[in-house]
């Protein structure tokens, strides 16, 4: 296709479509509904879109996208309040602000992290939709370049930021990834539906874990527990530092690595299959191996918050490559675009093979849709920045009720069984000790998210290539060696050889103090046991599964031995060494005047309440005796805040149609809602 | 839509709906909301078809109720059909929508069932077809037999042997060819992907998928068809599928195929299990004790949806050119997408077991 006889036309037309005022109204109608969907995490795109749809039959095909593309586009950019404010990781994409955006918020500088972050949002959605204006004309064979063996190396890659993320003791980073990958592999198999770590008189396992819930108890709710025993506000001296001006200044200093990382968001988001969950990590490893002093990050450094999200924007233009050229959703949130394009107007639009011939007017429309959703979106983020961040002055008594009261409506979202908030706490209680030994919880993390793609990927390659392989060795080296792979294997070993020598540096859980042996010991052999007892479920496969408990056994064993040899080192080192980090000894925690069972009682309490009376009754008590007897607030004082919230909750729950979690109560008597 | 626009609609759907409101005893659904339950997530083909009939219900039952889908996936949607199982007629506001993948692990006898389609009362179902396609270089070698494609190695991105996938596979199974699925692919875009980057060289997709994607492969010489599954005539015979009145039935090629029987064992199981996944993939249910009344409005609304001018336009491109059945047809449609004879049974889960080791208990 000629760029100039026929793309620059189509872009014209795609202009003149966009560029009127009633289009650009309901854009930041998309968009204003699209940032008020946002705030919820793990909620996001697929929750707002749902909410279109019944609005999109016959709709004019520009309008109705302009309202689509306004609520996708700022879904990564709002989300990024959860993540810097509160260190909730608001959807995949923003997994990785949290590292460095959360300790400034604690360090009174939330206005700074946020702007910065709106700044390299805007920035990486330009670059994206630029990028793609002219890359969307050839890429269609990139795309299908990119094979299983190709996409095993990519999600090997990303697997390989874990070296720099693996903290101070590499073998513990190694071991906390694996126990990543094993918690993914829980429930059905992908290839042969063997059973894993699950049975199914207990449905809900079958299923396995939702990310939504990982990502919330290994990040959130440590955090949530930690702030709420100290007591204080999340700015630590409850007032704020630099403003949301010098944000945009610092992304303005690193335009350069928000150019790169951009790209590199674009590029991971094109190819199909993968989605958002690597790409953010691999702008983050790239930004710390480009860095020159790397002591600050984990602890606030501004540049690991402008190179996740300069890329998570971009990413969102290149997944539609794969969504409009191919007809395959690179996302949730994706797929119901595709579903809602078709009842647009008449139909006429098809997502797939024919958009570029049929209807690249309307294709480069919805990529700049994409970028001007973008500076709207942002425009108004920057500008609600500064007043939100006072949110972080606040006592963290007064935010901690509402923080659980969100966290557990997004988790139940996610499978809507009550078995959702069960996993949120025993996630909960993993990601607490992992913080407190210093056990790697971005390792971990990555682990999970990548636990799927690895499996699906390499048993699928493995099988593809032993099947080339019996056509002759040559046909088979030549699938499995690709350039593109052996490229990908280049770069993944210097990260990984480079990565370990800055792993050092970087401190994701701060400087934390070593002390006696034996906490630290316990929770290593508790850790050891979950592999063993994983190792010899999976073992129980029959052998014509392979495919299903090739993985487990493989990466069971290689955590299992990363904690040998640590228990080896344990029994050799005396106290005081790093391996026997443990935050309740000395820092924040160990001072902190509430202690660790004491402040996770109150979130069981809500989770048990709400298995007898259904969630808004429990939350109705919670809020209040929380707010009364914790906060120490009045009783009017209490029922007003709590008052607040459960109307909030109902106003939301109403707009979405969504529910809440039932009771037993629900099950003997019949309600009205919301309390049904 | 503009606001005018807007009127214009809404006055029209109001007429429309006074229109079409007959007198007899029907129960006015107007200020309630009816929740579709979809046990899919948001992104299948579940979603897209009841998001498509959705606004039409609402336009044709009386009262104008709106009409949200609701959806509640999990276990390959036995939990959604577990939990409608459960549920009893409160004032009709209830309805579920079941699939194909709902269907087979019912028949299939899958632990995870606790439902019984014998107790829901069907208020619409309707069908879909799918192609087989080959790459151009084994493609070359059909001739309308799959004789010449029996000593050649296939692979196929397959979502599960116990899926709808079950179909082709036990077809090719049929005519001796070799075909070695590779699992874990989530929908069958991605199986078409694998067949574009030349991973997988036989490919098959439903209707809709085949002419929004796959036919373009074909018109660039990257694809060549090689067989419909057929469709069903009014006699339960299977017949050239009426989208693709040029493309030889599975019957037909086996027929032709050295080897492979269209009667015994397996062309039974093959042709049950076709007639449960395809002819009949998607139904709509109201719980088991709906009053006479509520169910005929539900069949008075659909029948009204199904009888608009404009349906079999705007229906193509989301659902496809297939039978949609409505009123007295749906019994019937149920009876043959839920029945399925022990030794079909027996010879399908036999299969599963020797072929993928497969087993269901």
């Amino acid at each position: 296709m000629d760029f100039f006889t026929t793309a620059l036309p189509a872009l014209g037309d795609a202009w003149g479509m966009i560029l009127q005022p009633i289009v650009l109204g309901y854009l930041v109608l998309g968009v204003v509904m699209g940032l008020a969907v946002g705030v919820f995490p793990g909620l996001g795109g697929i929750a707002g879109l749902s909410l279109l749809l019944p609005f999109m039959f016959g709709m004019d095909p520009v309008l109705g996208l302009a309202l689509m593309v306004g609520m996708v586009a700022v879904v990564p950019t709002s989300d990024t309040f959860a993540s810097v404010l509160m260190g909730i990781p608001g959807s995949s994409a923003s997994q990785a602000t949290v590292l460095d955006g959360f300790p400034m918020a604690k360090k009174g500088e939330a206005a700074r992290a946020l702007s910065a972050a709106f700044a390299s949002s805007l920035f990486g959605g330009l670059v994206g939709a630029s990028f793609l204006t002219v890359f969307i004309l050839v890429a269609r064979p990139i795309v299908l370049a990119f094979g299983l063996p190709e996409m095993l190396m990519i999600t090997v890659f990303g697997l390989s930021m874990v070296a720099v993320l693996a903290g101070r003791i590499p073998l513990k980073g190694v071991a906390a990834a694996g126990l990543g990958i094993m918690i993914g592999t829980i429930g059905e198999a992908d290839a042969g539906g063997s059973l894993r770590m699950a049975t199914y008189d207990i449905p809900y396992l079958t299923d396995g874990l939702k990310l939504v819930i990982v990502g919330l108890g290994i990040f959130a709710i440590p955090e949530i527990v930690s702030l709420l025993r100290q007591d204080k506000s999340i700015a630590k001296d409850a007032n704020l530092g630099a403003g949301w001006l010098d944000g945009v200044k610092d992304w303005f200093a690193n335009i350069w690595l928000s150019v790169r990382c951009s790209i590199i968001g674009v590029v991971v988001g094109v190819i199909p299959g993968l989605g958002g969950s690597v790409v953010d990590w691999i702008a983050y490893g790239h930004t710390v191996q480009t860095t020159k002093d790397k002591s600050n990050f984990g602890k606030g450094e501004v540049r690991g918050v402008i190179g996740p999200e300069s890329s998570n924007n971009a990413k969102e233009g290149g997944g539609l490559v794969p969504t409009l050229l191919f007809g395959i959703p690179g996302s949730g949130s994706m797929a119901i675009f595709i579903g809602a394009v078709a009842l647009l107007g008449s139909g006429e639009i098809e997502v797939g093979p024919s958009m570029l011939k049929n209807n690249l007017d309307i294709t480069y429309s919805i990529v700049w849709l994409l970028a001007l959703a973008n500076v709207v979106g942002t425009v108004l983020c920057i500008a609600a920045s500064g007043g939100i961040a006072k949110l972080t002055t606040i006592r963290f008594a007064y935010l901690a009720p509402f923080l659980f009261m969100l966290i557990s409506f997004a988790a139940f979202q996610s499978g809507q069984n009550f078995e959702d908030l069960l996993a949120l706490f025993v996630i909960g209680l993993i990601g607490v000790f992992l913080r407190r030994f210093d056990w790697s919880r971005p390792a971990f993390l990555i682990g999970f998210v990548l636990s799927n793609p690895v499996e699906k990927f390499t048993n699928q390659a493995f099988q593809i290539a032993s099947f080339r392989f019996r056509k002759g060795f040559d046909v088979g080296m030549e699938y499995i060696f690709s350039p593109i792979v052996i490229v990908l294997i280049v770069i993944t070993l210097v990260s990984v050889v480079f990565g370990i020598r800055q792993a050092k540096v970087i401190m994701a859980e701060g400087d934390v103090k070593s002390g006696s042996k034996r906490a630290p010991l316990i929770f290593l052999l508790l850790i050891s046991g979950y592999f063993i007892f994983a190792l010899i479920n999976a073992n129980m496969i029959p052998d014509y599964n392979m495919t299903d408990k090739i993985i487990p056994l493989v990466i069971g064993g290689v955590s299992l031995l990363c904690c040998a040899i640590l228990l080896f080192q344990m029994m050799r080192r005396s106290e005081g060494d790093t391996i026997f980090a443990d935050k309740e000894l000395s820092g924040e925690d160990a001072e902190a005047p509430y202690g660790l069972w004491g402040t996770l009682a109150w979130f069981a309490g809500l989770i048990i309440a709400t298995y007898f009376v259904g969630f808004i009754l429990a939350l109705v008590g919670f809020l209040l005796s929380f707010f009364r007897f914790r906060a120490q607030t009045s009783w009017f004082k209490a029922a007003l805040l709590a008052a607040v919230g459960i109307s909030f909750m109902c106003f939301m729950a109403s707009m979405l149609n969504r529910d809440f979690p039932p009771g037993l109560l629900q099950d003997a008597v019949d309600l009205p809602w919301p309390l049904r | 839509m503009t606001i005018s626009k807007f009127t214009t609609a809404a006055v029209a759907a109001i007429v429309a709906a006074g229109i079409s409101t007959p007198a007899s005893a029907e129960v006015d659904f107007s200020g309630k909301t009816i929740e579709w339950i979809i046990p899919f997530s948001e992104t299948g083909g579940s979603a897209k078809w009841a998001n498509f009939f959705g606004p039409l219900l609402s336009e044709a039952m009386p009262g104008n109720p709106t009409v949200v889908v609701k959806f509640m996936p999990g276990a390959g949607s036995t939990k959604g059909a577990n939990w409608f199982q459960e549920q009893k007629h409160e004032d009709g506001t209830t309805m579920f929508g079941s699939s194909g993948s709902t269907q087979f692990p019912y028949l299939l006898n899958d632990p995870r069932v606790r439902y019984e389609y014998k107790d829901w009362i069907p208020v619409m179902a309707s069908g879909t077809g799918g192609v087989a396609y080959l790459n151009p270089e084994d493609g070359a070698n059909f001739d309308g037999s799959a004789n010449a494609l029996q000593d050649i190695d296939f692979i196929y991105g397959s979502q599960g042997a116990t899926r709808l996938d079950l179909v082709p596979l036990l077809a090719w199974e049929m005519l001796g060819m070799n075909v070695e699925p590779v699992f874990g692919i989530k929908g069958r875009g991605d199986g078409r992907l694998m067949f574009e980057r030349g991973e997988a060289n036989i490919d098959y997709q439903t209707t809709s998928g085949y002419l929004g994607g796959s036919l373009d492969l074909v018109a660039e010489g990257k694809a060549v068809p090689m067989m419909s599954w057929g469709a069903l005539d009014a006699d339960g015979n299977i017949v050239r599928d009426p989208t693709f009145p040029d493309m030889p039935s599975f019957k037909e090629v086996c027929e032709a195929t050295d080897g492979c029987e269209t009667s015994g064992d397996a062309w039974d199981a093959w042709k049950a299990f076709f007639v449960a996944g395809f002819p009949v993939q998607k139904l709509a249910f109201l719980p088991g004790d709906t009053p006479q009344d509520v169910v005929d409005t539900y069949s008075a609304a659909f029948e009204a949806v199904v009888g608009r001018a404009d349906f079999a336009e705007i229906s193509a491109a989301r659902v496809g050119k297939y039978d949609v059945f409505t009123g007295s047809g749906t019994a019937d449609a149920l009876a043959t997408a839920t029945s399925v004879s022990d030794s079909a049974k027996t010879f399908v889960i036999d299969w599963l077991k020797e072929a993928y080791g497969v087993e269901l208990n």
